[in-house]
């Protein structure tokens, strides 16, 4: 597979999301705004990245049975490093995601992508998959953001375009339920067909 | 380093996994700790300059702390040249989704509320939250220079004279009782209970000796 | 008075999995029938107590007194992975039957976000009830806490595995079918649910 087959493979087929359905926890959890979205999905993107590379290079050298322990460890350590650095630097968006950094730690994507795909194959492939996935998470949680803060606040990427409330219900739990459910009926009506 | 699973080999590897990566956490540790530490001091300045009236001193490196009822509150002073001019005061209370943190200034002269602050806060989106409203006509517009002698500070439904945010109640009545909280400071600052009072030089957690003013 | 509080809140009003959307993926993979979701939340319900047990103890007793704060997520999620390997090892050698019914769910509990979520929840939220003052859990009110959400958990799987039994028999149509048909029953569920925000 070309390096970027492998990029392009994260975002439409394998699409973390709406293809695999794995991590709805923040899917569902921080996808109040557009920007929110972005922002969970640029910090899990970092840590899938980053937990791709160091595990496809000690791979090796790591007995199968203490396998999942290793791998808990390393990721949780880069949970951790982008915990510290989000309230260092951007403390606000570190406030509104709360909870949902360190549970990028049990997120199934991250740890589904490192025994799927990482321990068997190349650093540099694995780089690319840490990054295509990651960019096909981001790109959702964007968007099921955007419908959400469109839908229910009547702005988009904090810029309001309507005076008032939207539909408060699509901000609030239900919403997040049913917008993410639509936007699946969405994908395999006009997206997984094409394959 | 064989990829066998026996029980010398398992003891290294993970051995060594915890300790490079405790060993890596304490350095971004040490890197991000002065950041962080300055943006919570940043956030609190920012707060502090939104809720008092003109003052020329750091109000934030004048910080004290008062005793009220057995819970103890920070207090911050705005001084312009020998006068004092307000007192920020932090106060909190339990709102609907969790903690409601508010800033909320005072005018030495007049008693009078100059402007709440909300620091941090846990309520729903689009109903509770509607406290941290920067809008006009926004549910905490209404504190701004209130003055709790004259007028009661507590919610319409309980017999105050303060608008509650439609369907947020319990938000409503939780941010009004640690505004009501903080006032209750303020009364012990102004009054000559200078024996409650410590002032504290710089960081609010070390609680310094002496009298304030 | 506050043990009752703390228990309504949890199960009802600040549901995990339909307010808080922790333990979403056991909630949309093990749900489709009645009997596993019933053993599923049995388990999640002993672990989560135990779990936030001793991770309380672990923040309040090593990581704040050696000022090592920021090993929190990692310490916690290998306390958590390492308690649920015991418990299956130990009900394995105690309760043969126990084991059987609860034993292929334990090892999905690790993954549970749930059991991290509420473990981290209680060190780092402040809670109160009605305008008191806020103030963080003692040991105590953090088990009730957390077996409380466990048993939320545990309510909102298997009222949600109810209705997808029903589901199998009904004629959805094909995007619907699977994963968007759930998700957006769940949506609905959550809708009631938000009715009992406001009793505490």
């Amino acid at each position: 597979m070309s390096k970027l087959r492998i990029i392009t493979n994260g975002i439409i087929k394998e699409n973390p999301t709406f293809a695999l359905v794995l991590g709805m926890c923040p899917t569902l959890g921080t996808t109040t705004s557009a920007l929110n979205g972005f922002g969970m999905g640029v910090a899990t993107m970092f840590v899938l990245f980053m937990s791709n590379i160091v595990i496809s290079a000690v791979a090796r050298f790591i007995p199968n049975k203490v396998r999942i322990p290793s791998y808990i460890v390393i990721i949780s350590t880069f949970v951790t490093i982008v915990q510290l650095l989000m309230q260092a630097y951007l403390p606000s968006l570190y406030e509104t995601l709360g909870l949902f950094i360190p549970l990028i730690v049990v997120n199934c994507i991250v740890l589904g992508r490192a025994e799927a795909f990482a321990n068997k194959n190349s650093v540099l492939d694995s780089a690319c998959d840490g990054l295509g996935i990651g960019l096909g998470f981001t790109l959702s949680l964007t968007v099921i953001g955007l419908v959400r803060e469109i839908l229910g606040n009547g702005s988009a990427f904090g810029l309001k375009f309507i005076t008032g409330d939207g539909v408060l219900a699509f901000v609030l739990a239900p919403g997040a339920f049913i917008v993410l459910g639509y936007l699946m009926v969405l994908f395999n009506k006009f997206v997984a067909k094409k394959e | 380093m064989a990829k066998e699973s026996s029980f010398k080999n398992m003891v290294i590897v993970l051995g060594l996994i915890c300790l490079i990566c405790s060993a890596l956490l304490a350095l971004v540790y040490g890197v991000t700790e002065d950041p962080i530490a300055d943006a919570l001091v940043a956030k609190t300045n920012d707060a502090i300059s939104k809720v008092l009236p003109e003052y020329d001193n750091m109000p934030g490196e004048e910080s004290s702390v008062v005793e009220v009822n057995g819970k103890k509150y920070v207090v911050y002073t705005a001084k312009k040249g020998e006068n004092v001019t307000g007192y920020a005061i932090e106060s909190n209370a339990a709102g609907f989704g969790g903690e409601i943190k508010l800033m909320v200034g005072f005018d030495a002269a007049s008693g009078e509320i100059y402007n709440v602050y909300v620091i941090s806060h846990n309520e729903t989106p689009g109903l509770g939250a509607k406290i941290g409203d920067n809008s006009p006509n926004n549910f905490k517009e209404q504190f701004r220079g209130f003055n709790p002698a004259e007028k009661v500070l507590r919610v319409h439904q309980e017999g105050g004279d303060v608008d509650a945010i439609t369907a947020s109640t319990i938000t409503s009545k939780a941010f009004t009782s640690a505004v009501s909280t903080a006032y209750d400071v303020f009364i012990t600052l102004k009054g000559d209970d200078a024996d409650a009072v410590t002032s504290a030089t710089s960081a609010k957690t070390n609680i310094g000796g002496g009298n304030n003013e | 008075m506050e043990y009752v509080l703390i228990i309504i809140s949890a199960i009802f009003v600040n549901n995990i999995v339909l307010s808080q959307f922790l333990g979403i993926c056991p909630f949309l993979g093990v749900s489709k029938k009645v009997s596993t979701a019933v053993g599923m939340s049995a388990a999640v319900t002993f672990v989560m107590a135990l779990a936030t047990c001793v991770t309380y103890l672990l923040q309040y007793y090593v990581l704040v007194p050696l000022g090592i704060e920021f090993l929190q997520t990692v310490s916690f999620i290998l306390v958590i992975a390492g308690l649920v390997q015991m418990v299956e090892i130990i009900l394995k050698k105690i309760s043969p039957s126990l084991y059987q019914a609860l034993g292929i769910f334990l090892p999905l509990i690790t993954t549970n976000c749930g059991v991290l979520g509420v473990a981290l929840m209680v060190v780092q939220k402040q809670f109160g009830f009605g305008g008191e003052a806020a103030h963080f859990f003692n040991l105590g009110q953090s088990v009730v806490f957390a077996t409380a959400s466990a048993i939320g958990f545990g309510l909102a799987i298997t009222l949600f595995s109810g209705i997808r039994e029903q589901l199998e028999l009904s004629d959805v149509p094909k995007p619907f079918r699977g994963v968007p048909i759930a998700l957006i029953t769940a949506g609905i569920m959550a809708m009631a649910f938000m009715g009992f925000s406001g009793i505490v």
